[in-house]
């Protein structure tokens, strides 16, 4: 148990810090990084709760893809940092309302349950004795939200279709390679043999110039 | 076979209670030192193998000066790296261009920590027993990308954040067939562990008609094209040639690698290797029966099986290196079009086929 306490103060610690550097960081593609860091701590502390797919799920999804496009966005945009840290005054108060409506929100939460959410006892029921998280989450996926499950799929497929169609568009005058013409080409299309006379030019015909 | 030292040492030297974690801490160190030693050397001479074979394919001699058939040229490469100055250009972010390489290495190395290699009457041959083993490696070989991106953003400089680039939407498209891959070999399986993995392939497609047990109840057979496509995708997914364009040194010069010399370059093609050799060992495990002898007579079942997985992977290994020296390159869009156009649709299919299959055969 100890080795657990240590594994876990030590993500913790680690999150919130790295958590921190991600706002405080002046460059933001340091921010960034850190923030990969804040999901790598918090996928360990996954791992310490037992719930390992979860874990994995964290890692291959936000630090996976998720997190490196967002390094890419960070990375191609040009980040005028003087403007950025000019807004700072302008933008507090609603950063400071925002801030201070979810510390009021935690307070009244802890208060109210008096610092008992029976965390505990939901963890006992999320997994049964004997049967891995992973299983014990299909099992729940599949069945009984199977119709919610599939639902999210479909709206994010819906969003992956609009996003497409948004940026798909064919330039006129851009090279392209089309497989499939070049493939069902035969000597017939493709060749034209031509008879050259000693001493004359050869005049390409039409077709031959394609 | 960890567990079996570590109750052997329990038993024989027991601690006090305050120290009862002492012979765990020090077995897995030891467990995990030494397979990193064992996979180091190995890949010396799988890196010699990979040259020797692009050079017998060209009708050269390839390396052959230092040792007996030039067998320590690694060796040497390595030294030389070490020795050399490492140069930082002016402009780089040196935090991050100084730990780039260090996590391709770092992650690479990390998932060989669920693969498993043997397993006897001792127990499992693996580091960590991890119930989403499977997951653990897809996650981990995602991650290769970071060290990817941090070079070459962090060289500050045209041609390796062109090369990085390159390398993100591939690693990113690749992984998608990969996964779907895995899928159908985890409906065939109904196990997240790579352990079960290989022991659900004692049985299969071979034993199904009446055979013995043999090397057609692997997996290759039953999803040959998952197969292929998988083969495919791994050489994309750890930048390997046809799929160099990271590094395409007819165009890019060495992509994200340009700035970087001496020991950090080292420790990215170290890293890079690693995770070859991590994708041949998920082949083997996945599609080639892991430790499994070919055929489940005699003379086979005598070598460990651990000798076995090697032979195996490193079977796989030399598909890589001639298909290195064998295929010409990949032009990028083609590459997006493979990936995406030809694989994740294939890929798709198959899962939605195999799935119907044994649900409607009855097998699962």
């Amino acid at each position: 148990m100890t080795v657990t306490a240590f594994f876990f103060y030590l993500f913790a610690i680690l999150a919130v810090i790295s958590a921190t550097l991600v706002i405080t960081a002046k460059n933001p593609v340091h921010g960034v990084l850190f923030l990969i860091l804040t999901f790598f701590n918090a996928a360990g502390l996954f791992v310490l709760l037992g719930a390992e797919f979860l874990a994995m799920l964290l890692v291959i999804v936000y630090v996976g893809a998720v997190a490196v496009l967002f390094l890419f966005v960070v990375m191609m945009l040009d980040v005028d940092f003087a403007e950025l840290r000019g807004g700072f005054i302008k933008n507090a108060p609603i950063g400071m309302m925002v801030g201070g409506i979810v510390l009021a929100e935690l307070i009244a939460l802890f208060a109210f349950q008096g610092f008992d959410l029976g965390v505990g006892k939901q963890l006992a029921a999320a997994a049964p004795e004997g049967v891995s998280n992973t299983k014990a989450l299909g099992l729940l996926i599949y069945t009984k939200y199977a119709y919610f499950f599939q639902g999210a799929g479909l709206i994010l497929l819906v969003a992956m279709v609009g996003a497409i169609v948004l940026t798909l568009r064919h330039k006129e005058g851009v090279k392209r390679q089309s497989i499939s013409a070049q493939v069902n080409r035969t000597p017939e299309t493709a060749v034209e043999i031509v008879k050259v006379a000693p001493g004359q030019a050869i005049v390409p015909s039409a077709e031959g110039r394609r | 076979m960890i567990n079996t030292v570590i109750d052997w040492l329990n038993t024989t030297l027991p601690l006090p209670g305050w120290l009862d974690w002492l012979w765990w801490t020090v077995i897995y160190l030891v467990a995990s030192l030494a397979l990193l030693v064992g996979l180091l050397v190995l890949i010396a001479f799988l890196l010699l193998m990979d040259r020797k074979v692009w050079a017998a394919v060209q009708l050269r001699k390839g390396p052959n000066v230092v040792g007996p058939f030039g067998l320590l040229q690694s060796f040497a490469d390595m030294f030389k790296f070490v020795f050399k100055e490492p140069l930082i250009p002016a402009g780089a972010d040196k935090g991050v261009f100084l730990l780039a390489p260090l996590a391709t290495a770092t992650f690479a190395m990390a998932a060989w920590a669920v693969i498993p290699v043997n397993e006897n009457a001792w127990g499992k041959w693996v580091i960590s027993d991890l119930n989403v083993g499977v997951l653990y490696i897809l996650a981990l070989s995602s991650l290769g990308v970071y060290g990817i991106i941090m070079g070459g953003w962090a060289s500050n400089s045209k041609y390796p954040f062109m090369g990085s680039l390159r390398s993100a939407a591939q690693m990113v498209s690749y992984e998608v067939s990969i996964g779907l891959v895995i899928i159908t070999v985890l409906l065939l399986v109904g196990s997240l562990n790579l352990t079960d993995i290989v022991n659900a392939q004692k049985t299969g497609l071979g034993t199904s008609v009446g055979l013995p047990n043999s090397f057609l109840d692997w997996h290759w057979l039953a999803l040959f094209p998952m197969f292929v496509v998988f083969f495919i995708s791994a050489l994309a997914e750890t930048n390997r040639p046809p799929f160099d364009l990271p590094e395409a040194e007819s165009e890019l010069v060495a992509g994200f690698m340009v700035e970087y010399s001496s020991t950090p370059y080292l420790l990215y093609m170290l890293g890079e290797y690693v995770a070859i050799v991590a994708m041949c060992a998920m082949t083997t495990i996945l599609f080639l029966g892991g430790w499994l002898p070919p055929v489940n007579v005699a003379p086979f079942t005598w070598i460990p099986g651990i000798f076995w997985f090697i032979g195996k992977a490193t079977f796989v290994f030399f598909l890589f290196a001639m298909v290195k020296a064998m295929v010409p390159r990949y032009r990028y869009d083609q590459l997006m079009r493979l990936g995406w156009k030809v694989f994740l649709p294939l890929s798709l299919l198959m899962v939605v086929a195999v799935a119907a299959i044994l649900h409607f055969g009855g097998l699962s």
